[in-house]
Protein backbone atom coordinates (compact mmCIF):
# COMPACT_ATOMS: atom_id res chain seq x y z
CA UNK A 1 0.00 0.00 0.00
CA UNK A 2 1.16 3.65 -0.56
CA UNK A 3 1.53 5.86 2.27
CA UNK A 4 -1.60 7.61 1.62
CA UNK A 5 -3.55 4.70 1.26
CA UNK A 6 -2.31 3.73 4.47
CA UNK A 7 -3.05 6.95 6.04
CA UNK A 8 -6.68 6.59 4.57
CA UNK A 9 -7.34 3.26 6.36
CA UNK A 10 -6.59 5.04 9.15
CA UNK A 11 -8.84 7.92 9.31
CA UNK A 12 -11.51 5.55 8.33
CA UNK A 13 -10.27 3.41 11.26
CA UNK A 14 -10.62 6.64 13.77
CA UNK A 15 -13.86 7.37 12.21
CA UNK A 16 -15.49 5.16 14.38
CA UNK A 17 -15.11 6.17 17.32
CA UNK A 18 -17.14 8.29 19.22
CA UNK A 19 -15.30 10.12 21.41
CA UNK A 20 -11.70 11.57 22.46
CA UNK A 21 -11.52 8.05 24.92
CA UNK A 22 -11.89 5.53 22.70
CA UNK A 23 -9.57 7.64 20.50
CA UNK A 24 -6.94 7.55 23.26
CA UNK A 25 -7.55 3.94 24.37
CA UNK A 26 -6.82 2.66 21.07
CA UNK A 27 -3.58 4.84 20.79
CA UNK A 28 -2.84 3.67 24.39
CA UNK A 29 -3.35 0.01 23.58
CA UNK A 30 -1.52 0.49 19.96
CA UNK A 31 1.26 1.45 22.31
CA UNK A 32 1.24 -0.96 24.84
CA UNK A 33 1.14 -4.15 22.37
CA UNK A 34 3.58 -2.82 19.91
CA UNK A 35 7.26 -4.05 20.46
CA UNK A 36 8.46 -0.99 18.46
CA UNK A 37 12.74 -1.13 19.09
CA UNK A 38 15.00 -3.72 19.78
CA UNK A 39 16.82 -2.73 23.36
CA UNK A 40 20.15 -2.83 21.72
CA UNK A 41 18.89 0.57 19.90
CA UNK A 42 17.79 2.55 22.81
CA UNK A 43 21.25 4.25 22.91
CA UNK A 44 21.90 7.63 23.51
CA UNK A 45 22.58 8.38 19.78
CA UNK A 46 19.07 7.23 18.50
CA UNK A 47 17.68 9.16 21.59
CA UNK A 48 15.04 12.34 20.42
CA UNK A 49 15.09 14.38 23.98
CA UNK A 50 11.42 16.27 24.26
CA UNK A 51 11.58 18.10 27.69
CA UNK A 52 8.32 15.71 28.29
CA UNK A 53 8.74 12.68 26.84
CA UNK A 54 11.39 10.72 25.08
CA UNK A 55 11.35 9.15 21.74
CA UNK A 56 14.20 6.77 20.57
CA UNK A 57 13.95 6.00 16.15
CA UNK A 58 15.97 3.14 14.51
CA UNK A 59 16.47 2.75 10.59
CA UNK A 60 17.30 0.05 8.56
CA UNK A 61 17.64 -0.20 4.30
CA UNK A 62 16.01 -3.05 3.02
CA UNK A 63 16.56 -3.45 -0.79
CA UNK A 64 14.81 -0.48 -1.86
CA UNK A 65 12.86 0.23 1.55
CA UNK A 66 13.23 1.43 4.75
CA UNK A 67 12.05 0.05 7.73
CA UNK A 68 11.76 2.14 10.82
CA UNK A 69 11.32 0.97 14.92
CA UNK A 70 10.94 3.53 17.31
CA UNK A 71 9.86 3.63 21.10
CA UNK A 72 9.01 6.52 23.55
CA UNK A 73 8.66 5.81 27.47
CA UNK A 74 5.44 7.82 27.43
CA UNK A 75 2.72 5.80 25.85
CA UNK A 76 0.46 8.13 24.62
CA UNK A 77 3.65 8.98 22.61
CA UNK A 78 4.22 5.41 22.01
CA UNK A 79 0.96 4.96 20.50
CA UNK A 80 1.18 8.07 18.01
CA UNK A 81 4.43 6.44 16.81
CA UNK A 82 3.20 3.43 15.91
CA UNK A 83 0.66 5.31 13.29
CA UNK A 84 3.17 7.14 12.09
CA UNK A 85 5.53 3.67 11.88
CA UNK A 86 2.75 2.15 10.06
CA UNK A 87 2.72 5.12 7.60
CA UNK A 88 6.68 5.53 7.24
CA UNK A 89 7.84 1.72 7.48
CA UNK A 90 8.32 -0.35 4.36
CA UNK A 91 8.01 2.79 2.05
CA UNK A 92 10.70 3.76 -0.36
CA UNK A 93 12.93 6.53 0.24
CA UNK A 94 11.55 9.04 -1.98
CA UNK A 95 7.97 8.28 -0.83
CA UNK A 96 9.32 8.81 2.47
CA UNK A 97 10.45 12.59 1.78
CA UNK A 98 7.72 13.17 -0.28
CA UNK A 99 5.02 12.41 2.68
CA UNK A 100 3.11 14.54 4.56
CA UNK A 101 1.20 14.32 8.00
CA UNK A 102 -1.76 16.10 7.20
CA UNK A 103 -3.54 12.83 8.55
CA UNK A 104 -3.18 13.21 12.19
CA UNK A 105 -5.24 16.13 12.24
CA UNK A 106 -8.08 14.57 10.40
CA UNK A 107 -8.34 11.57 13.40
CA UNK A 108 -7.81 14.07 16.09
CA UNK A 109 -4.50 13.73 17.47
CA UNK A 110 -2.85 17.35 15.53
CA UNK A 111 -2.33 19.00 19.21
CA UNK A 112 0.58 15.97 19.49
CA UNK A 113 2.21 16.76 16.93
CA UNK A 114 2.73 21.06 17.65
CA UNK A 115 6.25 22.26 17.39
CA UNK A 116 5.48 23.27 21.30
CA UNK A 117 4.02 20.24 22.76
CA UNK A 118 8.29 19.17 23.51
CA UNK A 119 7.25 15.51 23.68
CA UNK A 120 9.61 14.49 20.40
CA UNK A 121 7.47 13.70 17.87
CA UNK A 122 8.30 16.63 15.60
CA UNK A 123 11.69 16.47 15.91
CA UNK A 124 11.16 12.16 15.21
CA UNK A 125 8.88 13.01 11.81
CA UNK A 126 12.33 15.20 10.40
CA UNK A 127 14.55 12.50 11.33
CA UNK A 128 12.46 9.59 9.83
CA UNK A 129 12.76 12.42 6.89
CA UNK A 130 16.40 12.93 7.39
CA UNK A 131 16.57 8.59 7.40
CA UNK A 132 14.95 8.93 3.86
CA UNK A 133 16.73 11.41 2.17
CA UNK A 134 20.48 9.48 3.37
CA UNK A 135 19.04 6.57 2.21
CA UNK A 136 17.52 7.53 -1.00
CA UNK A 137 21.29 9.14 -1.46
CA UNK A 138 22.58 5.72 -1.03
CA UNK A 139 20.37 4.35 -3.73
CA UNK A 140 21.10 7.01 -6.38
CA UNK B 1 -12.42 33.02 55.94
CA UNK B 2 -12.39 33.87 52.33
CA UNK B 3 -15.58 33.83 50.08
CA UNK B 4 -13.97 31.61 46.77
CA UNK B 5 -17.48 31.70 45.17
CA UNK B 6 -17.39 35.37 45.47
CA UNK B 7 -13.91 35.62 44.51
CA UNK B 8 -14.12 33.25 41.64
CA UNK B 9 -16.54 35.74 39.55
CA UNK B 10 -13.41 38.33 40.10
CA UNK B 11 -11.52 35.57 36.86
CA UNK B 12 -13.28 35.54 33.81
CA UNK B 13 -10.77 33.13 32.55
CA UNK B 14 -12.18 30.60 35.15
CA UNK B 15 -15.57 30.76 32.76
CA UNK B 16 -13.63 29.08 29.89
CA UNK B 17 -14.33 25.09 28.82
CA UNK B 18 -11.77 23.23 28.09
CA UNK B 19 -12.55 20.26 25.70
CA UNK B 20 -15.75 20.45 26.41
CA UNK B 21 -15.35 20.91 30.15
CA UNK B 22 -15.27 23.79 32.41
CA UNK B 23 -11.75 24.48 32.91
CA UNK B 24 -10.11 23.41 36.47
CA UNK B 25 -7.00 25.19 36.61
CA UNK B 26 -4.34 23.29 38.84
CA UNK B 27 -0.69 25.38 37.04
CA UNK B 28 -0.89 28.24 39.55
CA UNK B 29 2.47 27.60 40.40
CA UNK B 30 3.69 28.23 36.76
CA UNK B 31 1.43 31.00 36.28
CA UNK B 32 -1.16 32.90 38.68
CA UNK B 33 -4.23 34.14 36.98
CA UNK B 34 -5.21 37.46 36.33
CA UNK B 35 -8.29 39.18 37.93
CA UNK B 36 -10.82 41.43 36.12
CA UNK B 37 -9.32 44.16 38.53
CA UNK B 38 -5.80 43.96 37.16
CA UNK B 39 -7.34 43.46 33.53
CA UNK B 40 -8.93 46.93 34.24
CA UNK B 41 -5.76 48.26 34.83
CA UNK B 42 -4.47 47.69 32.18
CA UNK B 43 -7.45 48.41 30.15
CA UNK B 44 -7.37 51.72 32.03
CA UNK B 45 -3.89 53.13 31.33
CA UNK B 46 -3.34 52.34 27.30
CA UNK B 47 -7.18 54.09 27.21
CA UNK B 48 -6.27 56.96 29.40
CA UNK B 49 -3.10 57.44 30.60
CA UNK B 50 -0.56 55.97 27.83
CA UNK B 51 3.31 57.61 27.63
CA UNK B 52 6.92 57.19 28.17
CA UNK B 53 7.31 58.20 31.47
CA UNK B 54 10.45 60.01 33.73
CA UNK B 55 11.40 62.52 30.51
CA UNK B 56 8.03 63.71 29.72
CA UNK B 57 6.72 67.52 30.39
CA UNK B 58 3.25 66.88 29.36
CA UNK B 59 0.54 65.87 31.32
CA UNK B 60 -0.27 62.20 30.37
CA UNK B 61 3.79 61.71 30.58
CA UNK B 62 3.50 62.98 34.37
CA UNK B 63 0.15 60.90 35.01
CA UNK B 64 2.05 57.69 33.60
CA UNK B 65 5.17 58.47 35.63
CA UNK B 66 3.41 58.85 38.59
CA UNK B 67 0.83 55.42 38.17
CA UNK B 68 4.25 53.59 37.79
CA UNK B 69 6.15 55.25 40.44
CA UNK B 70 3.13 54.76 42.64
CA UNK B 71 3.03 50.98 41.70
CA UNK B 72 6.50 51.45 43.30
CA UNK B 73 5.84 52.45 46.48
CA UNK B 74 2.98 49.97 46.67
CA UNK B 75 6.08 47.02 45.82
CA UNK B 76 8.07 48.95 48.98
CA UNK B 77 5.36 48.46 51.26
CA UNK B 78 4.15 45.26 50.58
CA UNK B 79 7.41 44.07 51.17
CA UNK B 80 8.47 46.59 53.99
CA UNK B 81 11.32 47.59 52.24
CA UNK B 82 13.35 50.68 53.38
CA UNK B 83 13.81 52.56 50.84
CA UNK B 84 12.14 52.63 47.37
CA UNK B 85 15.19 52.79 45.31
CA UNK B 86 15.66 49.33 46.63
CA UNK B 87 13.25 48.29 44.65
CA UNK B 88 14.04 47.49 40.77
CA UNK B 89 11.58 47.23 38.55
CA UNK B 90 12.50 43.88 36.65
CA UNK B 91 11.31 41.98 33.80
CA UNK B 92 10.76 39.17 36.25
CA UNK B 93 12.65 36.65 38.44
CA UNK B 94 15.06 34.97 36.14
CA UNK B 95 16.24 39.00 34.88
CA UNK B 96 16.95 39.91 38.62
CA UNK B 97 18.61 36.88 39.18
CA UNK B 98 20.89 37.73 35.86
CA UNK B 99 21.36 40.81 37.05
CA UNK B 100 22.33 40.24 40.09
CA UNK B 101 24.99 37.37 38.67
CA UNK B 102 26.10 39.48 35.93
CA UNK B 103 27.17 42.60 38.90
CA UNK B 104 28.97 40.15 40.56
CA UNK B 105 31.36 39.06 37.89
CA UNK B 106 33.93 41.65 39.30
CA UNK B 107 33.47 41.06 43.13
CA UNK B 108 33.80 37.73 42.57
CA UNK B 109 37.30 35.84 42.02
CA UNK B 110 38.34 32.36 41.30
CA UNK B 111 38.37 30.40 44.88
CA UNK B 112 35.55 31.49 46.07
CA UNK B 113 32.42 29.53 46.41
CA UNK B 114 28.65 30.19 45.49
CA UNK B 115 25.91 28.08 47.28
CA UNK B 116 22.69 26.75 45.62
CA UNK B 117 20.49 24.42 46.79
CA UNK B 118 19.96 21.15 45.49
CA UNK B 119 16.00 22.19 45.04
CA UNK B 120 16.78 25.24 42.30
CA UNK B 121 14.89 25.86 39.43
CA UNK B 122 17.35 26.10 36.26
CA UNK B 123 17.03 29.96 36.58
CA UNK B 124 18.90 29.93 40.17
CA UNK B 125 21.29 27.47 38.21
CA UNK B 126 22.31 28.40 34.94
CA UNK B 127 23.54 31.94 35.54
CA UNK B 128 25.41 30.98 38.60
CA UNK B 129 27.19 28.31 36.51
CA UNK B 130 27.69 31.16 33.69
CA UNK B 131 29.48 33.56 36.42
CA UNK B 132 31.75 30.27 37.84
CA UNK B 133 33.21 29.78 34.21
CA UNK B 134 33.55 33.80 34.00
CA UNK B 135 35.52 34.00 37.47
CA UNK B 136 36.60 30.53 38.20
CA UNK B 137 34.54 30.42 41.36
CA UNK B 138 33.40 26.90 42.48
CA UNK B 139 29.28 26.54 42.36
CA UNK B 140 28.87 23.77 45.40
CA UNK B 141 25.28 22.22 46.28
CA UNK B 142 23.43 22.16 49.55
CA UNK B 143 22.22 18.85 49.33
CA UNK B 144 18.72 17.55 50.22
CA UNK B 145 17.23 14.45 52.02
CA UNK B 146 14.23 12.16 50.45
CA UNK B 147 11.59 14.38 51.62
CA UNK B 148 12.90 17.40 49.38
CA UNK B 149 14.03 19.03 51.89
CA UNK B 150 17.44 20.87 52.65
CA UNK B 151 20.36 19.34 54.96
CA UNK B 152 21.20 22.15 57.13
CA UNK B 153 24.09 20.77 59.16
CA UNK B 154 25.74 19.91 55.63
CA UNK B 155 24.61 23.64 54.74
CA UNK B 156 26.49 24.67 57.96
CA UNK B 157 29.69 22.84 57.43
CA UNK B 158 29.45 23.86 53.66
CA UNK B 159 29.66 27.62 54.52
CA UNK B 160 33.38 28.98 55.46
CA UNK B 161 35.14 32.64 54.48
CA UNK B 162 35.37 31.37 50.72
CA UNK B 163 31.80 31.61 50.57
CA UNK B 164 30.88 35.04 48.40
CA UNK B 165 27.07 34.12 47.91
CA UNK B 166 24.22 31.78 48.45
CA UNK B 167 21.05 31.36 46.61
CA UNK B 168 18.27 29.32 47.51
CA UNK B 169 14.50 29.74 47.06
CA UNK B 170 12.07 30.63 49.25
CA UNK B 171 9.78 27.81 47.94
CA UNK B 172 10.94 24.87 45.67
CA UNK B 173 8.78 25.19 42.48
CA UNK B 174 8.77 21.17 42.22
CA UNK B 175 7.89 20.12 45.02
CA UNK B 176 6.59 23.13 47.06
CA UNK B 177 9.42 22.64 50.16
CA UNK B 178 9.21 25.63 52.22
CA UNK B 179 13.30 26.52 52.70
CA UNK B 180 13.93 27.74 56.38
CA UNK B 181 15.68 31.03 54.61
CA UNK B 182 15.70 33.00 57.72
CA UNK B 183 18.76 29.97 59.42
CA UNK B 184 20.24 29.92 55.87
CA UNK B 185 20.34 33.74 55.72
CA UNK B 186 21.33 34.19 59.60
CA UNK B 187 24.32 31.36 59.00
CA UNK B 188 25.98 32.68 55.11
CA UNK B 189 25.57 36.19 57.42
CA UNK B 190 28.25 34.86 59.45
CA UNK B 191 30.81 34.38 56.89
CA UNK B 192 29.61 37.48 55.03
CA UNK B 193 28.30 35.92 52.40
CA UNK B 194 25.58 37.78 50.68
CA UNK B 195 22.33 36.00 50.09
CA UNK B 196 19.71 35.79 47.33
CA UNK B 197 16.17 34.41 47.88
CA UNK B 198 13.63 33.48 44.79
CA UNK B 199 10.54 34.05 46.00
CA UNK B 200 8.67 33.50 43.08
CA UNK B 201 6.84 30.47 44.47
CA UNK B 202 6.81 32.05 47.85
CA UNK B 203 4.84 35.25 47.16
CA UNK B 204 1.73 34.18 45.97
CA UNK B 205 1.54 32.69 49.24
CA UNK B 206 3.73 34.37 52.49
CA UNK B 207 3.84 38.09 52.71
CA UNK B 208 7.40 38.46 52.74
CA UNK B 209 9.38 41.18 55.41
CA UNK B 210 12.92 41.76 53.86
CA UNK B 211 13.87 43.98 56.67
CA UNK B 212 13.40 41.35 59.15
CA UNK B 213 14.48 38.42 56.88
CA UNK B 214 17.40 41.06 56.59
CA UNK B 215 17.98 39.41 52.97
CA UNK B 216 20.48 40.92 50.81
CA UNK B 217 19.01 40.44 47.39
CA UNK B 218 14.83 39.28 46.63
CA UNK B 219 13.30 38.86 43.84
CA UNK B 220 9.73 37.89 42.35
CA UNK B 221 7.50 37.62 39.13
CA UNK B 222 4.58 39.46 38.93
CA UNK B 223 2.82 37.15 37.37
CA UNK B 224 3.10 34.54 39.72
CA UNK B 225 0.53 36.89 42.21
CA UNK B 226 -2.19 37.27 40.09
CA UNK B 227 -0.03 40.21 38.13
CA UNK B 228 0.88 40.45 34.18
CA UNK B 229 3.83 38.42 32.38
CA UNK B 230 7.13 40.26 31.44
CA UNK B 231 7.27 42.31 35.13
CA UNK B 232 8.31 41.47 38.70
CA UNK B 233 10.91 43.23 41.30
CA UNK B 234 14.41 42.70 42.44
CA UNK B 235 14.98 44.06 45.91
CA UNK B 236 19.05 44.78 46.63
CA UNK B 237 19.99 46.05 49.96
CA UNK B 238 21.30 49.41 49.39
CA UNK B 239 24.90 49.02 50.35
CA UNK B 240 24.92 46.30 47.45
CA UNK B 241 23.13 47.75 44.52
CA UNK B 242 25.99 50.84 44.53
CA UNK B 243 28.53 48.17 44.65
CA UNK B 244 27.23 46.46 41.57
CA UNK B 245 27.85 48.02 38.38
CA UNK B 246 24.67 48.31 35.58
CA UNK B 247 23.54 45.39 34.01
CA UNK B 248 22.59 46.87 30.65
CA UNK B 249 23.11 50.03 28.72
CA UNK B 250 20.92 52.70 27.38
CA UNK B 251 18.08 55.39 27.90
CA UNK B 252 16.81 56.26 31.80
CA UNK B 253 19.87 54.67 33.35
CA UNK B 254 22.14 57.13 32.63
CA UNK B 255 23.12 60.67 34.27
CA UNK B 256 25.13 62.36 31.90
CA UNK B 257 26.51 60.72 28.92
CA UNK B 258 29.20 62.77 26.27
CA UNK B 259 31.43 60.19 24.03
CA UNK B 260 34.13 60.57 26.50
CA UNK B 261 32.58 59.11 29.70
CA UNK B 262 29.20 58.61 30.84
CA UNK B 263 28.18 58.63 34.62
CA UNK B 264 25.05 56.62 35.53
CA UNK B 265 21.48 57.84 37.40
CA UNK B 266 21.48 56.65 41.11
CA UNK B 267 19.40 53.59 42.28
CA UNK B 268 16.78 52.63 41.00
CA UNK B 269 17.42 53.66 37.67
CA UNK B 270 20.77 53.07 37.27
CA UNK B 271 19.22 49.09 36.68
CA UNK B 272 16.58 49.94 34.87
CA UNK B 273 17.93 51.15 31.38
CA UNK B 274 15.17 52.04 28.37
CA UNK B 275 11.63 52.31 28.46
CA UNK B 276 9.82 49.59 31.07
CA UNK B 277 6.93 47.69 31.04
CA UNK B 278 4.69 50.40 31.92
CA UNK B 279 1.51 48.63 31.88
CA UNK B 280 3.03 46.13 33.62
CA UNK B 281 4.60 48.19 36.58
CA UNK B 282 1.16 49.34 37.15
CA UNK B 283 -0.74 46.41 37.22
CA UNK B 284 1.75 44.56 39.35
CA UNK B 285 1.23 47.06 42.04
CA UNK B 286 -3.12 46.66 41.50
CA UNK B 287 -2.12 42.83 41.62
CA UNK B 288 -0.84 43.50 45.13
CA UNK B 289 -3.64 45.33 46.08
CA UNK B 290 -6.05 42.77 44.93
CA UNK B 291 -3.72 40.49 47.44
CA UNK B 292 -3.99 42.52 50.11
CA UNK B 293 -7.65 43.02 50.31
CA UNK B 294 -8.25 39.36 50.70
CA UNK B 295 -5.59 39.16 53.07
CA UNK B 296 -2.29 36.29 52.78
CA UNK B 297 -3.35 35.29 56.32
CA UNK B 298 -6.59 34.34 54.70
CA UNK B 299 -5.23 33.44 51.75
CA UNK B 300 -2.76 30.44 53.04
CA UNK B 301 -5.24 29.19 55.70
CA UNK B 302 -7.67 28.37 52.74
CA UNK B 303 -4.84 26.91 50.57
CA UNK B 304 -3.64 24.45 53.19
CA UNK B 305 -6.98 23.62 53.58
CA UNK B 306 -6.83 22.47 50.06
CA UNK B 307 -3.59 20.97 50.08
CA UNK B 308 -5.08 18.93 53.17
CA UNK B 309 -7.47 17.89 51.02
CA UNK B 310 -6.20 16.95 47.68
CA UNK B 311 -3.19 15.38 50.14
CA UNK B 312 -5.64 13.18 51.51
CA UNK B 313 -8.09 12.36 48.60
CA UNK B 314 -4.64 11.63 46.04
CA UNK B 315 -2.65 9.26 48.82
CA UNK B 316 -5.94 7.12 48.93
CA UNK B 317 -5.21 6.44 45.02
CA UNK B 318 -3.46 3.22 44.87
CA UNK B 319 0.18 3.34 43.16
CA UNK B 320 0.12 7.51 43.65
CA UNK B 321 3.60 8.55 44.99
CA UNK B 322 3.50 11.93 46.09
CA UNK B 323 7.14 13.87 46.45
CA UNK B 324 8.46 16.55 48.68
CA UNK B 325 8.24 17.04 52.52
CA UNK B 326 5.26 14.94 54.43
CA UNK B 327 4.79 17.34 56.79
CA UNK B 328 2.34 19.33 54.94
CA UNK B 329 3.19 22.75 57.52
CA UNK B 330 6.48 22.42 55.70
CA UNK B 331 4.90 22.89 51.90
CA UNK B 332 2.79 24.97 49.89
CA UNK B 333 -0.20 24.05 48.21
CA UNK B 334 2.04 22.03 45.49
CA UNK B 335 1.59 18.58 44.87
CA UNK B 336 3.95 17.10 42.67
CA UNK B 337 3.25 12.87 42.25
CA UNK B 338 3.43 10.07 39.92
CA UNK B 339 1.14 6.92 39.75
CA UNK B 340 4.10 4.13 39.71
CA UNK B 341 4.42 2.61 36.19
CA UNK B 342 2.63 5.49 34.28
CA UNK B 343 4.94 8.21 32.59
CA UNK B 344 3.67 12.06 33.84
CA UNK B 345 3.11 13.05 30.06
CA UNK B 346 0.61 10.44 29.56
CA UNK B 347 -1.58 11.21 32.70
CA UNK B 348 -1.73 15.02 32.09
CA UNK B 349 -2.49 14.32 28.41
CA UNK B 350 -5.04 12.25 29.59
CA UNK B 351 -6.54 15.10 32.52
CA UNK B 352 -6.11 17.95 29.64
CA UNK B 353 -8.84 15.90 27.84
CA UNK B 354 -11.19 16.33 31.33
CA UNK B 355 -10.51 20.03 31.03
CA UNK B 356 -7.57 20.15 33.90
CA UNK B 357 -4.62 21.81 33.35
CA UNK B 358 -1.34 20.39 35.81
CA UNK B 359 2.13 20.52 35.07
CA UNK B 360 3.68 17.45 33.58
CA UNK B 361 7.85 17.21 33.34
CA UNK B 362 10.93 18.46 34.91
CA UNK B 363 9.45 21.72 36.12
CA UNK B 364 12.79 23.30 35.17
CA UNK B 365 14.21 21.34 38.11
CA UNK B 366 15.71 18.80 36.61
CA UNK B 367 18.34 17.82 39.45
CA UNK B 368 15.40 17.41 41.43
CA UNK B 369 14.19 14.88 39.24
CA UNK B 370 17.57 12.96 38.95
CA UNK B 371 17.67 12.93 42.93
CA UNK B 372 14.73 11.07 42.67
CA UNK B 373 15.50 9.18 39.59
CA UNK B 374 12.30 10.36 37.55
CA UNK B 375 11.62 11.51 34.15
CA UNK B 376 9.38 14.08 35.55
CA UNK B 377 6.19 14.34 38.18
CA UNK B 378 2.34 15.22 37.57
CA UNK B 379 2.31 18.89 39.39
CA UNK B 380 -0.90 20.15 40.56
CA UNK B 381 -0.87 23.28 42.13
CA UNK B 382 -3.49 25.26 44.13
CA UNK B 383 -4.78 29.06 44.41
CA UNK B 384 -6.86 30.57 46.60
CA UNK B 385 -9.84 30.38 43.98
CA UNK B 386 -9.60 26.82 43.62
CA UNK B 387 -12.38 24.71 44.82
CA UNK B 388 -12.63 21.51 46.68
CA UNK B 389 -15.20 20.52 43.87
CA UNK B 390 -11.81 21.03 41.48
CA UNK B 391 -9.67 19.18 43.99
CA UNK B 392 -12.50 16.28 43.53
CA UNK B 393 -12.58 16.81 39.87
CA UNK B 394 -8.69 16.22 40.13
CA UNK B 395 -9.10 13.13 41.77
CA UNK B 396 -11.89 11.84 39.32
CA UNK B 397 -9.61 12.28 36.49
CA UNK B 398 -6.38 10.68 37.96
CA UNK B 399 -7.96 7.99 38.63
CA UNK B 400 -9.54 7.61 35.24
CA UNK B 401 -6.03 8.53 33.48
CA UNK B 402 -4.62 5.26 35.55
CA UNK B 403 -7.68 3.13 34.61
CA UNK B 404 -6.61 3.74 30.76
CA UNK B 405 -3.27 3.81 31.13
CA UNK B 406 -2.49 1.13 33.26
Amino acid sequence: MTITEIQNEIIDEFDMFEDWEERYQYMIDLGKSLPLIAEQYKTEDNIIKGCQSRVWVHADLEGDKVLFTADSDAIITKGIIAILIRTFSDQHPKAIIEANTDFIDKIGLKEHLSPTRANGLVSMIKQLKMYAIAYQTQLN
Amino acid sequence: MLDVQKIRTDFPILNRKINGKPLVYLDNAATSQTPQQVIDVIVDYYSNYNANIHRGVHTLSQEATDLYEGARLKIQEHFNIKHSHEVIMTAGTTHGINLVASGFSNLIEKGDEILVSALEHHSNIVPWQMLCERTGATLRVIPMDDNGQLIMADFGAMLSERTKLVFVNHISNALGTINPIETIIKKAHEVNAAVLIDGAQSCPHIKPDLQALDVDFYVTSAHKICGPTGVGMLYGKQDWLNKLPPYQGGGEMIAEVTFEKTTYADLPHKFEAGTPNISGGIAFGAALDYMNAIGFEAIAEYEHELLEYATDKLSQIEGLKIYGPKDLNEKTSVISFNIQGIHPYDIGTILDKMGIAVRTGHHCAQPVMDFFKIPGTVRASFAFYNTKAEVDALVEGVKKAKMMLS
